[in-house]
């Protein structure tokens, strides 16, 4: 197969306040399905159109945030070598085992924490419970949905934005180690030589997670789920505002990776986006810059400003 | 139900302003449904610590805060997260960052992604 290593963003692990509201939120309003409970009171869901067992797990905890972030990988000999080279790459603290079955229905995962204070997962193994579209089986004759969709209802769990301070560790770790690649930079200095944003991705997709350098470590600014097309993003505001969602921004549209968008928060503070379009990533597709003079057409390309919560605020 | 809310009345001096608040409605929303602006405006759900202020006089019922962004000590010290607060009485309050939404990034983060911030900001930066 040509798509290799590390596969796509496989698991984003939230810190809600209260764990009724952000069921109500994650299940009914984004329209994620619930799989799993388990004896900590974490709540495991995945997005329609994903085929394993979970995307989303939520937990209960004093603060907002993110607990960590999952990754993917081809095969179990892979998630083995990269465990290897990510101990050989000096890059990562914290590293270790989390064994089989401490998420239901996955085999055992490799930890780290990367440079800008993120702790990051990679796992091979996880039972596939499939997206429900089969008419005479699993996977036999879909229909193009399934029946009974709630909310926004997007396909899966997409990407993550983070904020962190060593962004050129963390970019060296994801480009050299784990074998992404750069898709867009937003570049500041007076050469424009100072990377302060990087979009990155290991598929055909524009981006798999984000990060931009900002003086903390380990922070959060959103998770991202897919949607068909830029209707499904202009009816998501329809949803998120007949439920008195909080929402940030949007719908409008992105200069970086031109995805169709809408940001929200959940009820616990923890920023969400729904979006559409972008392009086709591939190795050789030369790096696309953004300048720190036109921040506000990259981030937000019909206002061509930032908004400053979409800056300041995050978990 | 009664079906009656009490009407309380939120003061933020710094600013002047003065907006009604029903009982069962967070301060922050009733701040923006009456389109002050003393206090900035973050995830209005507890998570992002924007909206801090200081409750100088007055009862209210708080719903749970992130302790990332409000700690049990300030907690004790009568701070509170305008968006999980709701009056019991009328409030005074005043923001414990009127600039959180606006300067949080651009002062501390010399070549950070939000210094550029700073050239998009109609307000004038403040040094310290």
């Amino acid at each position: 197969m040509a798509l290799t290593g590390v596969l796509r963003p496989g698991h984003v692990a939230l810190r809600v306040l209260e764990i009724e509201p952000a069921l109500k939120h994650y299940a009914n309003v984004l329209g994620m399905i619930e799989t799993a409970r388990d004896d900590q009171g974490r709540v495991f869901l995945k997005a329609w159109d994903e085929h394993d067992h979970h995307s989303v797990v939520l937990r209960e905890a004093d603060e907002a945030g993110m607990d960590y972030m999952g990754w993917k990988v081809d095969s179990p000999e892979t998630l083995r070598k990269l465990a290897v080279d990510i101990e050989h790459s000096g890059l990562c603290s914290d590293l270790g085992w989390v064994p089989a079955g401490e998420h239901p229905e996955t085999g055992e995962r490799f930890r780290f924490t990367i440079p800008t204070g993120h702790v990051m997962e990679l796992y091979a193994e996880r039972t596939v419970v499939g997206n429900n579209c089969g008419t005479d089986g699993p996977e036999l004759n879909p229909a193009p949905w399934p029946d009974g969709m709630k909310g926004i209802a997007p396909h899966r769990f997409d990407h993550c934005l983070l904020y962190g301070d060593d962004l050129d560790g963390t970019v060296k770790l994801f480009c050299e180690v784990l074998g992404f690649g750069v898709a867009e930079q937003v570049m500041a200095g007076p050469d424009n030589g100072f990377m302060i944003g990087a979009f990155l991705s290991c598929s055909n997709k524009a981006h798999d997670v984000a990060f931009i350098r900002q003086p903390v470590k380990g922070k959060f600014h959103h998770a991202s789920f897919l949607l068909g097309s830029w209707e499904q993003v202009l009816k998501a505001g329809d949803i998120l505002s007949r439920n008195r969602v909080s929402v940030d921004i949007g719908p409008t549209r992105h200069g970086i990776t031109r995805g169709e968008t809408i940001y929200f928060f959940d009820p616990s503070g923890n920023r969400n986006e729904v979006f559409a379009g972008g392009y086709a990533y591939y190795p050789d597709k030369p790096v696309i810059t953004w300048t720190e003079a036109e921040l506000g057409p990259a981030i937000f390309y019909h206002d061509r400003k930032l908004n400053e919560r979409f800056l300041s605020v995050f978990t | 139900m009664s079906g009656q809310v009490r009407l309380h009345q939120v003061g933020i001096p710094d600013t002047g302003e003065s907006f009604c608040c029903p009982a069962d409605m967070a301060v922050l929303e009733a701040m923006e449904r009456a389109s002050c602006k003393g206090i900035p405006v973050g995830c209005r759900n507890g998570g992002c610590g924007a909206c801090k202020v200081q409750v100088r006089s007055g009862e209210y019922v708080r719903r749970k805060m992130s302790r990332a962004v409000l700690s049990p000590a300030e907690a004790a010290e009568g701070l509170a997260l305008a968006c999980r607060i709701y009056p019991l009485s009328d409030l005074q309050v005043t923001a414990v960052n009127p600039d959180a939404i606006a300067a949080s990034v651009r002062k501390d983060v010399p070549n950070g992604f939000g210094s550029v911030a700073a050239s998009v900001c109609t307000q004038p930066d403040e040094e310290k």
